[in-house]
């Protein structure tokens, strides 16, 4: 190795870094792509958590949706109201107080209240579980599986399974809807944060074959859509449900019921 | 022809560049966890080491292993100037693909910068100029050895997501079954070897 052969080494290995800082900084330049830089802001402005809640691929795609005008500014459910309002700020428009919602689990038929005709042994997951006979151990065929699939579906570490059922955790909430998509059974509604009434149950059955199988259900006796003063509940196919429009939250409903299944 | 896909075949299956080389161990562990961003993964990796063989072909043929220049002895300098040339590459790639091919740079996303640290394009390029490989076979030979990999994260992926439900012993919870799962397929994937 003469010292011509340290030298060429030097000038090949450092020409090449030259060459390739020069060639990467003209085409940084030349392939620049032009980003908003509201699209930028609004991302930094979201929650970051990219669950998907909004309907898009992450908060990004949301943020680029909101810029191009497809979406809402108070399209993030997670950071309602207060990311809507500086995300309002940002594009300049008025955002309107978005009403906070939560989700709700439809099912008071713990271990203890429902019967199950079975023991499933199987994998730890309710579609997996829904798939078995008479769509689960449970005898309820409406009920919750308690499996947890909502559990992992969660984000947010909001909804846990307790004694059976999932128990939705309101302040931690955000509202995603990872779980209402999660559920087999179709339990998981989103309702607003504000409501106290709520019929915890979402069985079809009538009245005997319900009380059969479990203690706590609705069994649709009409008799809280008869004593709502504001006309908020209907009961169809045996099941009480309240329209939160109309709802007071007077809690007349949850006196009456005889199952107790309305809960303030 | 015949040659090429001998080559081909070699690389991809036989001597897995995963499997039986050995390289590219860290995303093939880290990013296996679901078929989807395995697959995700696998195509990056294939795009970028067939554009990788192809360039370091080019730099070998006309500058370290030129024998007009210090009579080809700059050799020894392939590893250095490669690794420079291919994470130069792979920014370049993404700045391109970012330009003129969003859909593409969405789908490879994070994966593309991720490939500037995998071992197996820096593997697959010393490779090359160490079997004498000209420019077109060299380039076969990259394409198939990702191929390879991209064939074995997605095996590993899918029994990764299988393995998930199973009932494993505490203590092989995690990154030890996951490596005895890769030890397994490769003394699987040593039954091709007969093959050529």
């Amino acid at each position: 190795m003469s010292i011509m052969g340290i030298i060429l080494a030097v000038v090949v290995v450092g020409g090449t870094g030259l060459f390739i800082g020069i060639f990467l900084g003209v085409s940084d330049k030349a392939f620049a792509v032009e980003t908003d830089e509201r699209e930028e802001a609004i991302l930094d402005i979201l929650p970051g958590n990219n669950c998907g809640g909004c309907g898009y691929a992450g908060c990004s795609g949301l943020a680029a949706a909101i810029v191009a005008g497809e979406a809402e500014v108070g399209g993030c459910p997670v950071g309602g109201a207060p990311v809507a309002e500086k995300i309002g700020a940002i594009m300049g428009v008025d955002a309107s107080a978005q009403e906070r919602q939560v989700a709700f689990v439809k099912c008071a038929g713990t271990c203890e209240k429902a019967k199950t005709e079975y023991e499933y042994h199987g994998i730890k997951d309710c579609v997996m579980a829904s798939q078995m006979q008479d769509g689960g151990a449970k005898g309820c065929a409406y009920g919750c599986l308690g499996y947890g699939s909502c559990v992992t579906a969660c984000p947010f570490d909001a909804i846990h399974v307790v004694d059976g059922i999932a128990v939705v955790d309101k302040e931690a909430c955000k509202a995603c809807g990872k779980c209402v998509a999660a559920c087999p059974k179709h339990l998981i509604e989103l309702i607003p944060y504000k409501q106290q009434t709520f019929v915890q149950c979402n069985s079809n059955e009538k009245g005997k074959a319900l009380m059969s199988v479990c203690e706590v259900g609705c069994i649709g006796c009409r008799l809280c859509e008869k004593n709502c003063e504001a006309g908020a509940i209907t009961v169809n196919n045996f099941l009480a449900h309240i329209d939160a429009d109309k709802c007071t939250n007077c809690g007349v409903c949850a006196e009456k019921c005889p199952r107790k299944i309305i809960k303030m | 022809m015949q040659e090429l896909l001998l080559i081909a075949v070699g690389s991809a299956f036989v001597n897995n560049v995963v499997l039986s080389q050995f390289l590219g161990i860290c995303p093939f562990l880290g990013v296996s966890k679901n078929v989807k961003t395995a697959a995700g993964m696998g195509g990056a990796v294939v795009f970028v080491i067939t554009i990788a063989s192809f360039v370091t072909g080019l730099i070998y043929k006309f500058i370290l292993g030129n024998p007009n220049i210090m009579g080809g002895e700059l050799e020894y300098l392939n590893t250095i100037v490669f690794i420079l040339v291919i994470a130069a590459l792979v920014q370049f790639v993404e700045m391109f693909l970012k330009k003129s091919m969003p859909s593409l740079y969405n789908a490879l996303g994070v994966y593309l910068p991720l490939i500037t640290t995998n071992c197996a394009v820096l593997g697959v390029a010393l490779t090359n100029v160490e079997s004498g490989y000209g420019l077109l076979t060299g380039v076969v030979n990259g394409f198939a050895t990702a191929v390879g990999f991209l064939v074995s994260i997605v095996l590993m992926a899918g029994i990764r997501e299988k393995t998930e439900h199973n009932d494993i012993p505490e203590s092989f919870k995690g990154t030890p079954i996951v490596l005895v799962t890769a030890g397994l397929m490769a003394i699987s994937f040593f039954g091709f070897s007969g093959l050529i």
